[in-house]
């Protein structure tokens, strides 16, 4: 994914007739909104995309004709309610080259599914002395489940550093992965800086010294073409929301092997065979690690979202991705006092930009943004470390997705230059 | 005047740039970390205390301009006053900046602290212009740790 070789959709740049952007956009119903009356520029899709109606009109399907709980009743919408949520299972299981639906875990989110590693798979085989490695650029919720686990069993965290265009600085990997690390936890793609990591690189050292890969694909899912065997990793946690999904439904995808090793997360009806009065026998996975009512609606709308994915084809919305960032990237550095940090070249990096502006709180850049319509995220994006790295407080990220266009970035660049005129001396 | 002029006021600007009694103090009588873990605005405000008079007060940290100014303005506004008094202003901002819109609010009371009025229309906007006085407002009450607005 990292390779110099420009694919051939490089050459389709931007807004090309093969990858409709307008026609795209008539799929989504809230960019037809307006905020602070003026068109809604939604340039905050790393914290949640957008919906297509057809992702909508799932959810309203599922409640007005075939609510019922799954794998209990006999009935028959109970019978259609089972089996979609199966098919949804199938069809994202398939999303991200799983060998098999049994495969992929029904999480709350990408959090929930590392929780899941971090407790079950953790809690069995860290031990005192071991080691998880993860990177300077994690989001909070691929590092405090480490954090907690490793406090309790003794173990500690290690982290892989950033270069200066923060990218993950590999060049001692193989000096980082000790024979005491069990477990390599690592973005696909940073939530602020954009970067693609080599996953698979990283996935063949860790291999070699007989640890373990889980991959954060929060934002890289959405983003990339995703295939598990291709990536070579051992667990990846995904979510719906940021992939034209709902929010509130995740994915735990994991070898079958390990899964079926590892002890339940949560204990309740569902994910068990038989319960005595002193113990209980589990189902295999994945039931093994659903227990309680699943988000069924959810998981059935994601599937929707899967499909209107995959329709469109994830090259040409990599691409798209790219090209928006080959445009925005030169556009925001015309600015004068801003700071752009990730990746120089578009082709390392996914849709998210984050910025600062010269001595312009981010929360002021975000909010005189609002009042032009345009949507924005700023803060430390739940990046702590890597702002302490960043040597910030707080950045703005602007992040595209497959509605957004040329147009939008002017949009955003004009606005910046109005943040400058209400803070002249601090821009 | 739009919502956004009514929030970032020329007063509200001017103490962003040169905000006033903005440094440390060596040896207060009592100091205080907030923080705001949604933005990152952390601001520390120290105290010195003649009986039950604030003989001085300065403050130091890094936050968006909303922060900065309402950190800025507080020191001004309750310096030499009555810790009793101050903790009245304290409850008089939050009532401004929490009151149903449209509503009024002890305008006499405020004096210049009313120009922060215009933050009451930005929820999120709320607790920037809070925090410092949520510092002071545990500072005086002895508690010597982080303040969080969460």
């Amino acid at each position: 994914m990292t390779s110099a070789k420009p694919l051939a959709t490089d050459v389709a740049i931007g807004l090309s007739p093969a990858f409709d952007v307008a026609r795209i956009r008539e799929d989504f119903p809230i960019l037809k909104q307006k905020m602070h009356g003026k068109p809604l520029v939604y340039l905050d899709n790393a914290a949640t995309s957008q919906k297509p109606q057809a992702v909508l009109d799932a959810l309203i399907r599922y409640y007005r004709e075939y609510n019922a709980n799954v794998h209990r009743g006999v009935y028959a919408i109970a019978e259609e309610a089972t089996a979609r949520y199966e098919e949804a299972r199938a069809a994202v299981a398939a999303f991200i080259g799983a060998r098999r639906p049994e495969e992929l875990v029904f999480t709350r989110s990408t959090t929930e599914a590392i929780n899941l590693v971090a407790y079950a798979w953790g809690g069995a085989n860290l031990r005192e002395g071991d080691e998880v490695l993860l990177t300077e650029m994690e989001h909070h919720s691929n590092i405090v489940p480490w954090q907690i686990i490793a406090a309790q069993k003794g173990a500690r965290l290690n982290y892989l550093p950033i270069d200066g265009q923060g990218r993950l600085a590999l060049d001692d990997l193989e000096q980082r992965i000790t024979p005491r690390t069990k477990l390599v936890a690592v973005s696909l793609m940073s939530n602020v800086l954009g970067t693609i990591n080599p996953v698979r690189r990283i996935a063949q050292a860790a291999h070699e010294a007989g640890a373990l890969v889980l991959v954060d694909g929060a934002q890289g899912v959405p983003h990339l073409p995703v295939d598990v065997q291709d990536l070579d990793c051992d667990f990846l946690a995904f979510s719906g929301h940021k992939m034209c999904g709902p929010t509130g439904i995740g994915a735990l995808w994991g070898r079958y092997e390990l899964l079926d090793a590892m002890p339940p997360f949560n204990g309740g009806g569902e994910m068990i065979l038989v319960v005595q009065h002193d113990h209980s026998t589990y189902r295999e996975p994945p039931l093994k690690f659903e227990a309680g009512t699943p988000n069924i609606a959810d998981a059935i709308a994601w599937k929707t979202a899967v499909d209107y994915l995959g329709g469109l084809g994830m090259e040409p919305i990599r691409a798209h991705d790219r090209a928006m960032v080959a445009y925005a990237l030169p556009r925001l550095a015309e600015v004068e006092g801003i700071t752009l940090y990730g990746p120089h070249d578009p082709r390392e990096r996914g849709g998210a930009v984050a910025f600062t502006f010269g001595g312009v709180h981010p929360h002021d850049i975000a909010q005189v943004l609002d009042h032009e319509g345009i949507a924005i995220r700023a803060g430390h994006h739940c990046t702590q470390p890597l702002h302490r790295c960043l040597q910030v407080e707080a950045t703005a990220r602007a992040s595209f997705y497959l509605y957004n266009t040329f147009a939008e970035v002017d949009a955003l660049v004009a606005a910046l230059r109005k943040v400058r005129d209400l803070f002249p001396d601090e821009s | 005047m739009s919502d956004l002029q009514e929030l970032y006021r020329d007063m509200v600007m001017d103490h962003n740039r040169r905000p006033r009694n903005f440094r440390k103090m060596d040896q207060p009588t009592c100091s205080l970390e907030g923080y705001n873990p949604l933005c990152g605005d952390r601001v520390i405000v120290y105290v010195q205390l003649e009986g039950d008079r604030i003989a001085d007060i300065a403050f130091q940290g890094s936050g968006c301009a909303i922060s900065r100014a309402s950190a800025s303005m507080m020191t001004e506004s309750v310096k030499g006053k009555r810790t009793d008094e101050a903790e009245g202003l304290f409850q008089a901002v939050r009532d401004m900046l929490t009151r149903p819109p449209g509503s009024d609010f002890d305008e006499d009371k405020l004096g210049d602290l009313v120009i922060l009025a215009g933050v009451s229309a930005f929820p999120t906007r709320i607790k920037c212009a809070t925090l410092s006085w949520h510092a002071l407002h545990t500072a005086l009450q002895g508690q010597a740790a982080t303040v969080s607005t969460e």
